[in-house]
């Protein structure tokens, strides 16, 4: 184990060699594109013994990478916004075909007009697909979700491949010290990659993909649900595994702080739980009991894990880095449902396409919140724009 | 040269597919299954073969198969072959079986992608000249005058010329075959496989139900596209173009016979006028004339 | 794993068979019916057959899989020396 200074995308670089990913594929698109620079020059410095395949898009990226999964290797790409867009077609494909792959995911807001800053409508917008879907808060959380996303995603009770989502410049562009576990450590926990459900090579049989009747269609699609449903396990027990290794780790789906005597709880996702974290303390001084609910996976999404911690609270206020356009922020909806709509609620929207939201801004709009709840009793405030 | 009687007799072409009665492409994967035989494994389009392929859980074809999104076959086809690389398996032959909208149409950047980075690929393009798997919609293959579901007076604008476009790439082997001239085409798939790198061929393939002619003359419209010259066998490998034997006679214009023997036998082609078999005439002489320029000029490491 | 568990593991995957759409032969509405004695084992037929249902034999002599023929009649077609009738389905000889 040793410290390093990394930025989010150099350390995604890291994982990615430490995993001993045999086949990268990728295509340039800012913020992403320093992970890309990396993985190629360490290939090309011979540091990490794999194929690269410097494809013409996105499209390409995932389905070339996917190509390589499918015929046995290990296999990663990465992208950003316009590109996760782009390529969204063969994020399904993948899906469904249940092969085991990563993929990161450097956050950015999508166009027009054009912005390159954070923003989370991208990775939001992937909801759907099958994919494990997880989110860092800070570098060492990118190396850790990384790591774990090739075991989770190559668990025979899961085979579904998974993203790894890092916010745009914030992490991706910022260097922080992170702990980087030594090629030798990772072995002992990571095996090389199995054949996976199927391969796909010369005398195996094997045709992936051909037409089913209706009734076995719905089948598999609801297959890839139970394997979410056993992910939510999964990615507890590796975790677990992993803390044994580094002695990191987080809660699983959830990361709870403060949460237990709490009475009004943010939730959030991404980096700027830090600022949400900050703000809880700084409330908790002034007399407010404050906590954060950081969602760490938004698939297989944590409804048992929020019902369970923040079921009982007075109050719990969902920020949204992102907009379902006619319905409001996607993360309050899902949060809402998961329960019930019991405690007073209310969705922020804001930080969108990199709008900055610093510590005084959550602790103000908790503050309020607070301030309608204790005074209402109940509040159910479905959408406040913050910031604009 | 291919003698018939020493082709496997079996093929991974099962009986009882969801071809359509007279199919080019079943007919052309036969033809893959006796040049290649089980060291192939095809990346398969949107396109008639995945419908061909049957119902799951049985496949009509019995290659290993991955299915891969409409634009992609290429871009999967790379990731398939470099993970053989990686794992050694040497003789593995990685076949792109597409259409000739998932080849020239929707296809065309990614197998240009792969193109340029010389991936370790056979891509055949199974050229039945519109989009017939979903009820034949014009592509860009589709030749001049045909009537099509989206050209009902029949397409303004001539057939692309992707093989051409694989050259300018640079691709080690490009070749043209027909499904009319199995031994041809088994003759260049067994070449290609000798070759590493990017492997082209563009494989034309007469549909009875897109083109409109009686399932049972497949083979028939098939040869007279070659023996009137509308379609010509050449091979481009290491830089020499050659017209293939089975073209050779057609060079001379007298020795071909007449378009409107190929054009009679199609629906297709039953409304054209004398003026617009004049324009395929034209293109015709235009396209040999070029072809033989090319011999001319990138032939002559041959003799 | 538990049964449940394994629930989760239905692939999109299949296997080569014959009779992929079912019994083809159903399909045909002409039968081609070869002439033994006009055969003379070119085997033109069987390579051109576009469904694999010309089967041939060791001595290169060839016989039609019924059970999957869709009666197109290339083979016919194609024969050289007109062995090959496509014959009405149920007007047997």
């Amino acid at each position: 184990m040793t410290v390093k200074l990394l930025t989010g995308n150099y350390t995604v670089a890291e994982a990615a060699r430490l995993a001993r990913v045999k086949v990268v594929a990728a295509f340039p698109i800012t913020p992403q594109t320093t992970i890309v620079e990396k993985i190629a020059e360490m290939i090309e410095h011979g540091e990490m013994d794999a194929e690269m395949i410097h494809v013409e898009s996105e499209h390409s990226a995932l389905a070339a990478a996917y190509g390589a999964a499918a015929g046995g290797v290990r296999a990663f790409t990465a992208t950003s916004s316009q590109g996760l867009l782009y390529m969204h077609e063969v994020v399904w494909w993948v899906a469904g075909s249940r092969i085991p792959l990563v993929m990161a995911i450097v956050t950015r807001a999508i166009g027009p007009p054009w912005n390159i800053h954070v923003s989370h409508e991208d990775i939001m917008d992937q909801r759907d697909t099958g994919w494990i879907i997880s989110i860092a808060e800070d570098n060492q959380e990118v190396l850790d979700l990384t790591l774990q996303a090739f075991r989770i995603s190559e668990d025979p009770r899961v085979y579904l491949p998974a993203m790894v989502g890092l916010d745009g410049f914030i992490l991706s562009h910022t260097t922080m010290p992170v702990d980087v576990p030594s090629q030798e450590e990772v072995d002992s926990w990571l095996p090389p990659r199995s054949p996976g459900p199927y391969v796909i090579e010369p005398g195996s049989g094997v045709i992936m993909g051909n037409i089913p009747p209706d009734e076995d269609y719905m089948r598999m699609r609801k297959a890839m649900q139970t394997a979410m449903r056993n992910a939510e396990r999964v990615i507890m027990e590796v975790e677990e595994e992993y803390y044994k290794l580094t002695g990191r780790r987080y809660g699983g789906l959830l990361e709870c702080y403060r949460c237990s005597d709490a009475k009004y709880a943010v939730v959030l996702m991404g980096t700027w739980a830090g600022n949400a974290k900050e703000a809880a303390d700084r409330l908790r001084e002034k007399g407010y009991p404050v906590g954060v609910a950081r969602i760490r996976y938004i698939r297989p999404f944590p409804s048992m894990l929020l019902r369970e911690k923040l079921g009982g609270m007075k109050g719990v206020m969902v920020m949204d880095r992102s907009v379902s356009m006619g319905r409001g922020g996607p993360l309050f909806l899902e949060v809402a449902e998961a329960l019930r709509s019991k405690p007073s609620m209310m969705s922020v929207i804001a930080g969108v396409g990199g709008v900055d939201v610093g510590v005084d801004d959550i602790s103000s709009l908790v503050e309020k919140f607070i301030g309608k709840v204790e005074e209402r009793g109940h509040v159910y405030i479905d959408e406040y724009w913050y910031g604009v | 040269m291919v003698n018939i009687k020493e082709l496997p007799s079996k093929t991974l072409l099962m009986p009882g597919n969801a071809a359509c009665p007279g199919c080019p492409e079943t007919l052309g994967l036969r033809y893959v299954s006796m040049a290649l035989g089980d060291k192939a494994v095809l990346v398969i389009p949107a396109g008639c073969s995945s419908v061909i392929q049957g119902i799951y859980p049985k496949s009509g074809i019995g290659f290993p198969i991955l299915n891969i999104v409409f634009a992609a076959a290429a871009s999967a086809a790379s990731g398939l072959a470099r993970a053989y690389k990686i794992r050694g398996l040497e003789d593995a032959q990685v076949v792109v079986w597409a259409g000739d909208g998932g080849t020239g149409d929707i296809g065309i950047q990614a197998l240009s992608g792969a193109a340029e980075r010389n991936e370790n690929i056979i891509y055949i393009c199974v050229d039945n000249e519109a989009y017939m798997n979903t009820g034949i919609q014009r592509s860009s293959l589709t030749p001049y005058g045909a009537w099509t579901t989206t050209t009902w007076t029949g397409k303004k604008e001539h057939k692309k010329d992707v093989p051409l476009i694989m050259i300018a790439h640079g691709a080690p082997y490009v070749a043209t075959a027909s499904v009319g001239f199995p031994t041809d085409f088994i003759e260049k798939l067994r070449r290609a496989a000798s070759i590493k790198g990017l492997k082209y061929i563009h494989l034309h393939a007469p549909c009875p139900v897109g083109w409109r002619f009686d399932p049972s003359k497949t083979v028939e419209v098939a040869k007279l596209a070659v023996q009137t010259g509308i379609w010509v066998l050449y091979e481009y490998r290491g830089g020499v173009f050659r017209i293939s034997p089975l073209s050779r006679p057609y060079a001379k214009k007298e020795r071909r016979k007449p378009l409107k023997e190929y054009l009679k036998l199609q629906g297709r082609f039953r409304h054209l006028g004398e003026d617009d078999v004049k324009v395929l005439e034209a293109y015709i002489e235009e396209r040999w004339k070029l072809y033989l320029n090319m011999e001319k000029t990138l032939g002559s490491k041959a003799t | 794993m538990s049964e449940q568990e394994e629930d989760h593991l239905v692939l999109p995957v299949s296997h080569p068979s014959p009779g992929a759409m079912g019994p083809t032969g159903y399909w045909r509405n002409f039968k081609p019916v070869i002439d033994q004695e006009k055969c003379i084992k070119c085997l033109l037929c069987w390579l051109f057959c576009p469904e694999g249902t010309i089967i041939r034999h060791e001595d290169n002599s060839v016989s039609v899989d019924y059970d999957y023929c869709k009666g197109c009649g290339v083979c016919a077609n194609e024969c050289p020396v007109n062995a090959i009738k496509m014959v009405p389905e149920g007007e047997e000889q």
